[in-house]
């Protein structure tokens, strides 16, 4: 290839990647999706969506006040997981727990100081609403852990021994179990996700829908060109969404960044290959906002949320939903990115989850250059 | 007379949905599959979770521990080390989710009655699954610790703690997970096939069509409004069929409650997505309108986590968000029976979204003809 | 052989062959069925036929951007098959709609495809200013392509398409949406380029357009039933066009008398007069059949009447839906519809202002005038689309803002694009329409039976709309517009795109409707249905600026150099006129 002729082809790129950004600029949809979508996600699952257990609020009966009883619901009373309100009959609460104004019902039964006193196994009954399994788990582990704290407290007042077997357990890299430091990294998938294929995919339609894609293809640019001066302006606007939303997870969210710059851009660019190669095919095959929209949403956006171990856990999930996982980029993308925030670099992770990114990725751009190859129709 | 012109126009609404086969396709398919897929795949249980043990006692007792871990159903492997670095490692690249690490001196202090100790390491990266892995294996060294001779001995004032589930007697997942679901896909199906049927009028120049129609502009919004809704109360009841007969979920209170809220409810999402369509002029800004809703509305709709778990001054927030109502109704008449005042006192502020957004989007509409 | 003929004998070589084209989309009838012939240089070659007639997909298969399903396409030399990129090197492409972007200033779509066409740096600044002052956008070139004009961005994606010059430009459809001075300029610029040397490729509905090529390929339903200078079909007519004139009282009626008499081919109203094509050795029995006091002048043919004689003659003059329609009373000469002193504001922009008319029962009335002239605006306050910031405006004694649907019934209204509702089939369309307009029970199943029946919708009764051919469709709105008999009609540009026969077919309904009563307000830019008005209002920058019969407007600027103008002629000048006033005041 002469020198002139790879002037031209720089020439013509960037001639694409220039009219691709002023379009980006002016269109206030693109900025929509590309910067306040992500704030708002961002914010929501910063601020609003807690996985976090606060305090529930739940019924207390203590059938047979005593000092003995009146001592252990002052335990749960004291507790910071619980909002106790106060009856002497299970039933009073029996209508509450139904219209869930509690979410759990604590019952100290009548014969409790007695048998505690006695020593022949005393018992206490903890009702739970079973309609939230989540919720429910959590009034058990805590009524649990209260009742367990009380008794060691009474039991050391009474010189007990300790438990015949102490466990010690510590959560690394999110000692305090805060369910912040996860989501919001995890969400920086999200954006991405929506930037890379549901943008791209909206804005390639509507170049087929208004006939531009036409006018452009007529031109001596080759296929080639005409693919990257597409994608290259979304890559870079989808690394910008990525730092500002680095930048509000680190400094607004207080989430901790124990890798490295590094490592968290070569992650994002290789999520944004598959992303991107999504975008473009979804868009070369339909030709239309409207198909190309729900498409994105249906293959992307929602998989991203559901089927990537960003709220639920995939080992958990059926086989063949296990299988469909594997070939959802963000699923890789989001146990990378709370690693690099909260673990630090690991590398042979992270090499292993940009392979199967890249590779996944390939396969993309392998279809959409196939269907956009310089043929209309 | 206005009720031919309403008839024709209802007519032609469900033909212009539903003629079309790609269109029957988007509508039909994908919120099925949503409903299988999601419910099988949301779910907070935590199964299948690999664990690494480095056992480091010779006794009796780490063995004992061991297998009582090995034959726990929630961990799928249990993987074995020696070395502490394996086990980092193992962590930290994600391979299992928890290590368990027995000193060598445990099976000797458990038989001297000595308090012994063991160590669990978990991956707080996944803090949710961590959290819940941390309570099963405590609950398994408990009951290891219970057969031990200082357990037999212990306390007798040990205390137990009987939990009884309401409702849901196993916390089966997918009976939280499937009535949640009906209220989100009615939303969503609600919501874009509104949100496009004005925008879409529009960009074909049908809209202009309607206008000089003798049909007066309340009479083109229930027009509008009423296939949507049929559409969502077909989805409904299919996903009220599936989740009795394919899930399993007791449906225990009034299915009449259920269907007079879920007309107030889908009046409401309806009368948003109109909202979203009288405000917006091309296909793209509504499609993109009723995202920027339904985004933030899953999300403070009590669904994935308790409202009242949000902060104080984001739970006012919820209170425009019709799905937050409902999926109470949903959930309360599927497995708690809630009674009908209760049902009502959920249904009113639907139908106030309802009136509201309506008569905002009656407004916005004929605003748009100046 | 005339002078153009002989002209394009010493043009350069063939610039395009094509032999025995076929290209088929799925297992419709071929869009393209054998299409042979040759493209030259420094000529204008037609692209003609209505829409639907294969004219985009044959300038697609010369860009090479589409492949033929058999056959060869040579274009300056190269296979489209072997060597597209070659071709995309030396050709200007003009798509429908232009192919600019609309978010982006002028200067930066011109800078875009410079660069994408490897136009070099050092060129640019005389190639850039030699444009603009061709396409006169100097003044604009900051401005976002989104807010030119349709002329304005129609001389943009010219501009564009020349950037480096080519040594062919394919330009499809240009004329469409755009007014007929801006039409005028754009071919006024491609035939400078044509003396360079470099063929032009130009695609069109309008038979008027193709006139003026040095040569034309006539398409219809895929296939080539003409090719050669325009002259050579009109030809075909010589001697067997006249006028009729000298007609008294209401013409319509006598059209369609004449067109049911055995030796007349065609027949068009253009203003005062009527254009008739007699059969070959026809005598004209006009005189004796319709009258003594009319006279039969021969007329200059035009394309059009070749290729409606070609086609084998238009539809007759007889409206069976006219028939079956009631005449409406006569209700002593009230004007049905009135526009008092309309106005719209936009901000401080003034759409239309001051408009003021009347209209009588029976009478067709015109709204023509340029792109964004501010007759859309009237029209729409009319139908009651639009709110006027001040004036009124009546139909049939109702403001159609405040009255009720009883008002709204009394008209039927059709827009330019056939706005059906494309996923219902025909007869689902035809049940909406009646129950909107309150047909029911027995009286909605007779008239959908009828018109059905008239417009022979059975074959087709399940089709989905958008499916239909143009001409069917056309019907079909036609069909919905008037299912209720409607007093007043108001169509929006009813026949732009369709063929000059689906054309003749709808205003024969549309005259047997008049005759009945019906009032027609009718908006365009394009001439053929204005000569069809009796009276027009050309709409110039919100104004009024002339108001009378199609003849009288074409009087006053009839001149020395110009005797006999055509309506085109009138527009423009009339227009430019305006122009000049508002200048000099």
């Amino acid at each position: 290839m002469s020198d002139s002729r790879r002037l031209d082809r720089v020439r013509r790129l960037a001639a694409l990647v220039r009219k691709e950004t002023y379009q980006v600029i002016r269109d206030p949809s693109s900025i929509l999706i590309a910067f306040v979508l992500p704030l708002i996600l961002l914010f929501l699952f910063g601020y609003g969506v807690s996985l976090d257990a606060t305090r529930t609020r739940i019924g207390l009966v203590v059938e047979d006040p005593t000092p003995v009883t009146r001592d252990l619901a002052a335990s749960f009373q004291a507790s910071r997981y619980f909002e106790v309100v106060n009856g002497n009959d299970r039933r009073e609460f029996e209508e509450d727990l139904i219209t869930s104004r509690v979410r759990g019902i604590v019952v100290i039964p009548a014969t409790f100081a007695a048998d505690y006193a006695a020593g022949t196994s005393p018992a206490i009954q903890v009702i739970v609403d079973g309609s939230d399994p989540n919720t429910a788990s959590f009034v058990q582990n805590y009524a649990r852990g209260v009742v367990a704290n009380w008794a060691a407290l009474r039991g050391a007042d009474a010189a007990a021994r300790p438990p015949a077997i102490s466990v010690e357990q510590r959560f690394w890299f999110n000692p305090q179990l805060t369910s912040r430091f996860f989501l919001v990294p995890g969400s920086i998938a999200i954006v991405m996700t929506l930037v890379g294929t549901l943008l791209t995919s909206l804005v390639v339609a509507r170049e087929w829908e208004r006939g531009t894609m036409e006018a452009i293809m007529a031109t001596p640019v080759t296929a080639a060109e005409l693919l990257i001066g597409k994608i290259l302006p979304y890559f870079i606007l989808g690394l910008a969404s990525m730092t500002l939303c680095m930048l509000l997870a680190i400094f607004l969210f207080g989430v901790p960044f124990r890798g490295s710059i590094l490592a968290l851009y070569a992650l994002s660019a290789s999520f944004l290959v598959p992303a991107l190669g999504q975008g473009l095919l979804i868009s070369a095959a339909t030709k239309n906002q409207f198909l190309a929209s729900q498409l994105a949403l249906l293959s992307a956006f929602l998989p991203a949320f559901l089927l990537s171990g960003f709220l639920f856990e995939i080992n958990s999930m059926p086989t063949v939903i296990q299988w469909i996982t594997t070939v959802v980029p963000a699923r890789y993308f989001i146990s990378s990115l709370q690693t690099v925030f909260l673990a630090g670099d690991i590398w042979p992770l992270f090499l292993q989850a940009i392979a199967v990114m890249l590779l996944i990725g390939a396969v993309f751009f392998a279809l959409a250059a196939r269907s956009t190859r310089k043929r209309i129709g | 007379m206005w009720w031919i012109r309403l008839k024709a126009l209802i007519i032609k609404e469900l033909l212009a949905i539903l003629r079309d086969p790609k269109s029957r396709l988007i509508l039909i398919g994908p919120p099925i599959i949503q409903l299988v897929v999601f419910s099988y795949a949301a779910t907070l249980e935590v199964k299948n979770v690999d664990i690494m043990v480095l056992n480091r006692d010779a006794g009796s007792w780490g063995q004992e521990l061991t297998e009582q871990i090995a034959g726990a159903p929630t961990f799928r492997s249990i993987t074995h080390t020696e070395d502490p670095a394996t086990a980092r490692e193992a962590i930290d690249r994600q391979r299992v989710i928890a290590a368990v690490q027995i000193g060598p001196s445990f099976s000797r202090d458990v038989e001297a009655g000595r308090p012994a100790e063991i160590q669990i390491i978990l991956d707080g990266r996944r803090s949710n699954a961590s959290q819940i892995v941390a309570g099963y294996l405590n609950q398994i060294v408990a009951s290891v610790a219970a057969d031990t001779s200082a357990g037999k001995q212990a306390s007798p004032a040990e205390i137990s703690v009987v939990a009884r589930n309401w409702f849901n007697p196993n916390l089966i997942f997918q009976w939280f997970m499937v009535p949640n679901l009906i209220a989100s896909i009615a939303l969503l199906i609600g919501l874009i096939v509104t949100a496009l049927s004005i925008a879409r009028e529009r960009e074909l120049g049908t809209f202009d069509q309607l206008m000089v129609s003798p049909l007066r502009t309340h009479e083109i919004l229930i027009g509008k409004l009423t296939p949507p809704m049929m559409i969502g109360m077909f989805h409904m009841t299919i996903y009220i069929l599936a989740a009795v007969f394919l899930f399993g979920v007791p449906l225990r209170g009034s299915l009449l409650l259920l269907y007079g809220s879920a007309i107030v409810y889908l009046a409401a999402v309806v009368g948003l997505g109109l909202f979203i369509s009288a405000l917006s002029m091309t296909q793209q800004q509504a499609i993109l309108g009723a995202f920027l809703f339904m985004v933030p509305a899953m999300l403070l709709s009590g669904f994935a986590t308790p409202i009242e778990n949000m902060p104080g001054w984001l739970q006012p927030v919820t209170l425009v968000n019709p799905l937050r109502y409902f999926l109470v109704i949903v959930k309360g008449v599927f497995l708690r029976d809630i009674p009908a005042s209760e049902v009502l006192a959920n249904t009113i502020p639907l139908a106030l979204i309802a009136i509201v957004t309506l008569t905002a989007a009656s407004w916005l509409f004929r605003r748009r003809l100046e | 052989m005339s002078a153009r003929a002989a002209k394009a004998e010493h043009a350069a070589a063939d610039f395009v062959r094509l032999t025995d084209v076929i290209k088929r989309f799925g297992s419709a009838p071929p869009a393209l069925d054998g299409i042979e012939g040759r493209i030259r240089g420094g000529e204008i070659t037609g692209l003609v036929g209505p829409d639907g007639a294969g004219k985009t997909t044959l300038i697609r298969l010369m860009t090479g951007l589409m492949l033929p399903d058999s056959g060869t396409i040579e274009v300056l030399g190269f296979d489209t098959r072997q060597n597209p990129t070659a071709i995309q090197a030396a050709i200007g492409y003009m798509p429908q709609r232009f192919g600019l972007y609309e978010d982006l200033s002028v200067q930066e779509n011109l800078d875009l495809y410079a660069d994408l066409r490897g136009l070099p740096k050092a060129e640019r600044p005389a190639v850039y200013d030699e444009l603009l002052t061709f396409t006169d956008l100097k003044r604009f070139t900051g401005r976002l392509a989104g807010k030119l004009s349709g002329g304005m961005k129609q001389k943009l994606g010219l501009a564009c398409a020349l950037l480096k010059k080519p040594r062919l430009l394919l330009l499809d459809e240009p004329g469409v949406g755009v007014d007929p001075i801006s039409r005028r300029d754009l071919w006024k610029m491609v035939e400078d380029l044509t003396r360079e040397g470099i063929g032009v490729v130009w695609s069109t509905a309008y038979l008027d357009e193709a006139e003026m090529c040095d040569n034309v390929f006539l398409l219809n339903q895929g296939k080539l039933l003409f090719t050669g200078p325009p002259a050579g079909l009109t030809s075909r007519v010589d001697d067997r066009v006249f006028k009729l004139t000298g007609l008294t009282g209401r013409r319509r009626p006598i059209l369609a008398k004449t067109l049911e008499l055995s030796g007349v081919i065609d027949g068009v109203i253009q203003g005062e007069a009527i254009r008739l094509v007699l059969a070959p050795g026809a005598k004209s029995p006009v005189e004796t059949e319709i009258g003594s006091k009319l006279r039969l002048v021969p007329a200059t043919p035009r394309f059009e009447d070749a290729f409606v004689d070609m086609l084998g003659g238009g539809p007759g003059g007889w409206s069976k839906l006219a028939d079956a329609t009631t005449k409406l009373p006569s209700d002593g000469g009230r004007p049905v519809i009135v526009a008092h002193g309309l106005t719209k504001r936009f901000g401080d922009f003034t759409a239309a202002d001051d408009i003021t008319f009347e209209i009588p029962r029976g009478e067709i009335f015109g709204l023509l005038g340029p792109n964004g002239a501010g007759k859309s605006t009237t029209f729409k306050m009319l139908c009651g689309l639009l709110k006027p910031t001040e004036g009124e405006g009546r139909v049939a004694g109702f403001d159609l803002r405040r009255d009720t649907a009883e008002a709204r019934n009394r008209l039927g209204y059709m827009a330019q694009k056939f706005s059906l509702y494309g996923d219902l089939s025909i007869a689902q369309n035809l049940a909406f329409f009646a129950g909107v307009y309150g047909l029911n029970g027995r009286r909605k199943r007779e008239r959908i039976a009828l018109m059905t029946e008239i417009f022979e919708f059975a074959p087709h009764a399940d089709m989905s709309a958008k499916d239909l051919p143009l001409g069917l469709k056309q019907r079909l709105a036609l069909a919905c517009a008037v299912m209720h008999e409607p007093e007043a009609l108001f169509l929006d540009e009813p026949t732009s795109g369709v063929d000059p026969i689906m054309r003749r077919e709808f205003w024969t309904h549309i005259n047997g409707l008049v005759e009945k009563g019906v009032t027609v307000l009718v908006t365009t830019h394009f001439m053929e249905e204005a000569e069809y008005c009796d009276r027009i209002s050309l709409i110039y920058r919100g104004r009024s600026i002339a108001l009378g019969s199609p003849d009288e407007l074409k009087a006053r600027v009839a001149s020395k150099d110009n005797p006999d103008p055509t309506m085109e002629d009138a527009f423009i000048t009339l227009v430019q006129e305006s122009e000049a006033e508002a200048v000099t005041a």
